[in-house]
């Protein structure tokens, strides 16, 4: 049977402001399947998210919905969870909002290792202001804002989370759709921060300056470039570089922020 | 029963009033001269089941007030002048998504780094305008450690019934001086709620006009569910360009503060019914400005002292009428002249109007408003 | 006009002379009916510097929190003898300590001495309550406060391991002064 997304969808709230061959909806219909198959209730849910194209996802979604400021979407996130440590809180964003301008919140909530899902579309770009360089745009590329090449170095979000202290990072492909929902639900279901990176597409403002004639040529090089993680175990480093290695990236247990704010609490009341 | 009383700083009476009036969530950032108030509710807090959290920056702190805020809780944070710098963005958020939360500011010297441990009062117009775009405010500047306590108090109160950001402003004198204080019963002061809508959540729109200026609050978690959003947006939440509803929401948020002066302003008299010079003071300086009066008084000297405790909005009104009954206003603030110009444009130069600025760390003395008014009267 | 009494503490940063100035405050207005405002001025450093405690005393409410001219004052470092003593009002009243201010200030007040911080050390036992011992002798030199009143301020904020040493420290300050002043 297929899969009944208007259960999730506010009624009215479509069409989507994203553009054709955006992937940000093949994104926001794998989040849903996780959130179905977490059996997340409506209520006790909140998706957060900053400013950006991939922000406006809260929006078309029928639950506790925060749409913050450029940036910020973690930080409110992490205020909802510690006030309501019982709420199932995820966050969504682009890669300009949450390791640029929200960078120094996105380390922090890894290294606090919060309980949270934070769905982060990296399409390398500024999408909704038209095509600046962010720090994920490959070295060398063409943004509006890079017209002889960019010659920053860029980010690896699921490093840089790996690094900072998320316990579950895992990382795959706007084209490999069936996949997404499943990594999503498995870092809803992990206790701790959980990062899900999806590498996304966008055709309007990084596709077309950057060479690539149609969606599906984007597509069909994630297609050829993603690795999952235990085939990239068997290959050099030489044999990887340019690679897309996909799955789970990074999974540990170590104590959540929430379990021990509610220790202070105890040893605060047994003064 | 005795009354219980404490030696109390004015950030610990601060930190006090937030937890007397129900505070359960403080997100903070270390910053002099304001630290107290994190510390004492970092000890407070988790005793009564409440949660305090230190964030990454000043921004990221007021983002989780505001995230807690959502949620049902009574959100504190505080900090001071580049602090409350960083947290103007999300203050705009506070205004336009229309979340109640209360800011403290125990004002240095500035700009930027400025004097971390001198006194200033030059946050006066960054209260009122710091945040960009056209918004109401409401702003409290209490004198003394009891007063401290208690209009932290009522600025609970103003954030939850006007629902918007309410700042607190003190400064570092009165927020590291220690004075005695009586800590009130439970009971002794007014405590106001939030109050689940009166409709259903299939009826609910979190910002329906239908209710009046102050739409009521729904709370994250709860059975209604809602969306917020920094955009302009109608009375179901969602972003509009609509030029008529974007309109009527933007007047509708500077009404709820303009409509209902007369319940938020509250300032002190002190000799002025035959006064023919009052001193317009706030904060620590008031205090200078009221020994400065009885002072004066003993020479003969008719000389009174207004002092507004609600700094914004402005006592617009009351100020116009003593302009008309004095030969002039006399305004002593630590900064270089900004309560004056709102003196200025409430007068409309119906008395004279003279002003005392100091910005070196030092705060104005009762003798150097005394010789002001000596000089100008 | 009520009666308004200044005292100030004064010395280097880490002598403990802001908890001095916050006990005589609670002896005046908690233990006592008086009313009372302490403050502090301190530099960026935590140990170290000039430090001063300024405590205001009244039979009532108290406007201007800052002294204006000082009764009494303290200084327990030569550094804080030179810098503070110009608002000492006309007439008022000076404690120094002899080993630390081996150069007494002039000026038109009344000087009082005798080794604050090595009493602490010697004979009480502990350089660390130094501090009480300069509180004992203030209210001894001042009188603004009964004994008995700063005796128990102190010992409200002392943890019980402590009371005999912070008793002992307060009342040996105190009798040294009052030796003085007999």
């Amino acid at each position: 049977m297929a899969f009944d997304y208007d259960k999730y969808l506010r009624p009215g709230k479509l069409p989507h402001i994203w553009c054709p061959g955006c992937g940000h909806g093949i994104v926001l219909k794998g989040l849903l399947r996780a959130i179905d198959a977490c059996e997340l209730e409506k209520n006790r849910t909140a998706i957060v998210s900053g400013i950006g194209c991939a922000s406006r996802l809260p929006g078309y979604v029928d639950f506790n919905t925060l749409h913050t400021a450029h940036g910020r979407a973690a930080a409110f996130a992490t205020g909802i969870k510690m006030a309501q440590p019982d709420m199932n809180v995820l966050v969504v964003g682009g890669d300009g909002d949450g390791v640029a301008i929200g960078g120094n919140h996105f380390i922090h909530a890894c290294r606090r290792n919060i309980d949270m899902t934070y769905v982060l579309m990296n399409n390398f770009i500024y999408g909704m202001t038209g095509g600046q360089f962010s720090p994920c745009t490959p070295t060398g590329d063409k943004a509006s804002t890079t017209p002889y090449g960019n010659p920053d170095p860029t980010f690896d979000i699921s490093k840089l989370a790996i690094g900072a202290g998320a316990t579950f990072v895992a990382r795959t492909t706007a084209y490999h759709a069936t996949q997404i929902d499943k990594l999503i639900a498995e870092g809803i279901r992990h206790k701790g921060m959980a990062i899900i990176e999806v590498l996304d597409d966008c055709p309007t403002t990084y596709g077309r300056r950057n060479k690539f004639r149609s969606v599906v040529d984007m597509m069909k090089r994630f297609k050829e470039l993603a690795v999952p993680v235990a085939k990239a175990a068997t290959m050099s480093k030489e044999e990887l570089d340019g690679k897309i290695v996909t799955g789970i990236l990074h999974r540990e247990e170590r104590p959540e922020y929430c379990e021990q704010y509610a220790e202070v609490i105890k040893r605060a009341q047994n003064l | 029963m005795a009354k219980k009383v404490a030696l109390l700083q004015g950030n610990e009476a601060c930190a006090y009033g937030a937890l007397y009036a129900g505070c359960s969530f403080f997100g903070g950032y270390p910053i002099t001269p304001s630290t107290e108030v994190a510390e004492v509710l970092a000890k407070e807090l988790p005793k009564t089941g409440g949660k305090f959290i230190q964030m990454e920056d000043e921004i990221a702190a007021m983002a989780s007030v505001l995230g807690a805020a959502l949620t049902g809780a009574k959100a504190l944070t505080a900090s001071s002048g580049p602090g409350i710098s960083l947290k103007q963005e999300l203050i705009g958020y506070a205004c336009i998504a229309e979340i109640p939360c209360v800011i403290v500011n125990v004002m240095r010297g500035g700009p930027s780094t400025g004097m971390p441990t001198g006194p200033s009062q030059s946050d006066i117009m960054q209260a009122r305008w710091g945040t960009h775009g056209d918004h109401a405010a409401i702003a409290v500047a209490p004198a003394s450690c009891q007063e401290i306590f208690s209009e932290t108090v009522r600025a609970f109160n103003l954030a939850e019934t006007y629902r918007m950001p309410v700042q607190v402003l003190l400064d570092e004198i009165n927020g590291h001086m220690r004075e005695r204080i009586e800590l009130p019963e439970p009971g002794e002061l007014e405590i106001l709620d939030r109050q689940a809508p009166p409709v259903s959540p299939e009826q609910y729109l979190p910002f329906d006009p239908s209710f009046g200026d102050v739409p009521p609050l729904a709370a994250f978690g709860s059975e209604y569910r809602f969306h917020v959003t920094g955009l302009n947006k109608a009375a179901d939440g969602f972003p509009t360009t609509k030029a008529r509803l974007v309109d009527a929401e933007e007047r509708r948020q500077i009404r709820k503060v303009e409509a209902n002066r007369d319940k938020i302003e509250k300032n002190e008299e002190y000799m002025v019914d035959d006064a023919e010079v009052v001193i317009v003071a706030i904060g620590t300086i008031s205090r200078s400005a009221r020994h400065a009066v009885t002072e004066l008084r003993k020479q003969g000297r008719k000389v009174g002292m207004f002092r507004p405790i609600t700094l914004w909005p402005f006592p617009e009104q009351r100020i116009a009428e003593l302009a008309g009954q004095v030969k002039a206003i006399i305004v002593p603030e630590m900064n270089l002249g900004q309560m004056i110009l709102e003196v200025e444009r409430v007068i409309k130069g119906a008395c004279d109007l003279h002003g005392i600025g100091r910005v070196d760390g030092e705060p104005i003395s009762p003798f150097q408003i005394m010789d002001k008014v000596k000089e100008v009267y | 006009m009520s009666k308004r009494y200044e005292i100030r503490f004064s010395g280097a940063g880490g002598q403990g002379l802001i908890t001095a100035g916050i006990i005589l405050a609670e002896a005046a207005s908690i233990v006592e009916d008086q009313y009372a405002v302490q403050s502090q001025s301190y530099g960026p450093e935590a140990r170290g510097g000039a430090s001063k405690s300024e405590v205001i005393i009244s039979d009532g409410p108290i406007d201007y929190p800052k002294a204006t001219l000082v009764d009494a004052c303290l200084a327990l470092t030569q550094e804080a003898a030179d810098k503070y003593v110009d608002t000492i009002k006309p007439g008022g009243l000076l404690l120094l300590d002899t080993d630390f201010v081996k150069k007494p200030p002039a000026g038109d007040f009344k000087i009082y001495r005798f080794p604050i911080i090595n009493t602490a050390k010697n004979d009480i036992g502990r350089a660390i309550v130094a501090n009480v011992v300069a509180l004992g002798a203030m209210v001894a030199l001042t009188g603004i406060v009964k004994r008995e009143s700063g005796e128990k301020a102190v010992l409200r904020r002392v943890p019980e391991a402590f009371v005999e040493l912070n008793k002992k420290a307060y009342n040996t300050g105190y009798e040294r002064v009052k030796a003085l002043l007999d």
